[in-house]
């Protein structure tokens, strides 16, 4: 996964949880950047039609930015799900987070054949724990980064 | 959730190489399924393809070993392997192709998603400047190699495939 597949993540994430446009300096927060560096991405996001940005108001996905959200987020589920179930991995968000820029939605596909994951995924996706609610762990809310 | 950086560590590095290793696991183990799964008349019409399979699943195992030995060198815990091995073996013990196409076509799918894994891993080390605790050029090397096999493998099921039309 790419970065631009992360802020598509985060952007989506937050839409969900507000049921708005998200803030632009929420989605730097989420993703720990910088203000300007968010607001440059996103512009990226607006050429490449995926996102749109409206003033005061903040940034939503288009119908194609809410789809590459939603693979991208099924890429994270697959990785946290093969970290924790396939590989016992204690800070599978911590290493999930590490893994899904070099990780692809192909490979993660691939993957999914020894995870047993839910059909409901990527709706699994629990933003506030930054985890797929369907792990069979015991979920603590992590600290917030640095 | 922030975002994440490329390979920056030993364990980064070493759980990249683990997930490789899962790769070549699922790779070996579903050509050595569809092999099994040719009957012994199958097996005389089409050396082909068996012979495909017998070479895909030999070539995993020895990726996997390369991957291992990468991983004993760095600065980390390993894991154990046995389990995955029986998972992913339990995983497609039930499973089998329809057809030869299927064969071919989960073969393909196999070499082109290893392929795509070492090209970005690839991708990701050269464009990080972490020092690792393994030589960067020998680690850089072996991938390519594994990279490039996978490519060959891809190739040579594309014209089996190509061949049958």
């Amino acid at each position: 996964m790419n970065t631009a597949n992360q802020y598509l993540k985060a952007i989506y994430l937050i839409q969900q949880q507000e049921d708005n446009p998200a803030a632009t300096g929420r989605v730097a927060d989420m993703l720990d950047v910088s203000p300007a560096s968010a607001n440059e991405m996103i512009g990226k996001l607006e050429d490449r039609g995926l996102a749109e940005h409206e003033k005061y108001k903040g940034v939503s996905l288009t119908d194609e930015g809410i789809v590459r959200a939603r693979d991208a987020l099924q890429t994270y589920c697959i990785i946290e799900r093969f970290l924790v179930n396939v590989l016992d991995v204690k800070n599978f968000r911590e290493e999930a987070r590490e893994l899904e820029s070099v990780i692809d939605g192909t490979v993660a596909e691939r993957l999914d054949t020894i995870i047993d994951r839910k059909p409901e995924c990527p709706d699994c996706f629990d933003p506030e724990m930054d985890a797929c609610a369907c792990l069979d762990v015991e979920l603590e809310a992590e600290p917030p980064a640095d | 959730m922030s975002l994440s950086q490329q390979v920056s560590s030993d364990r980064q590095l070493a759980r990249l190489l683990q997930i490789g290793i899962v790769l070549e696991e699922v790779v070996e183990a579903r050509a050595h399924r569809h092999y099994q799964s040719l009957s012994d008349d199958e097996r005389v019409l089409d050396p082909e393809i068996e012979a495909l399979l017998s070479h895909a699943a030999d070539e995993s195992a020895e990726h996997r070993k390369r991957l291992e030995a990468l991983i004993e060198d760095l600065s980390v815990d390993s894991i154990p392997f046995d389990e995955i091995e029986t998972l992913v073996e339990a995983r497609y013990g039930q499973t089998k192709p329809e057809d030869f196409d299927g064969v071919l076509y989960d073969q393909l799918c196999n070499e082109e998603t290893a392929y795509k894994f070492y090209d970005d891993l690839i991708e990701a080390i050269e464009a990080s400047d972490a020092e690792f605790s393994v030589d960067r050029e020998q680690l850089l090397e072996v991938l390519r190699t594994l990279r490039s096999e996978e490519r060959d493998g891809a190739e040579e099921v594309t014209k089996i495939m190509e061949k049958r039309e």
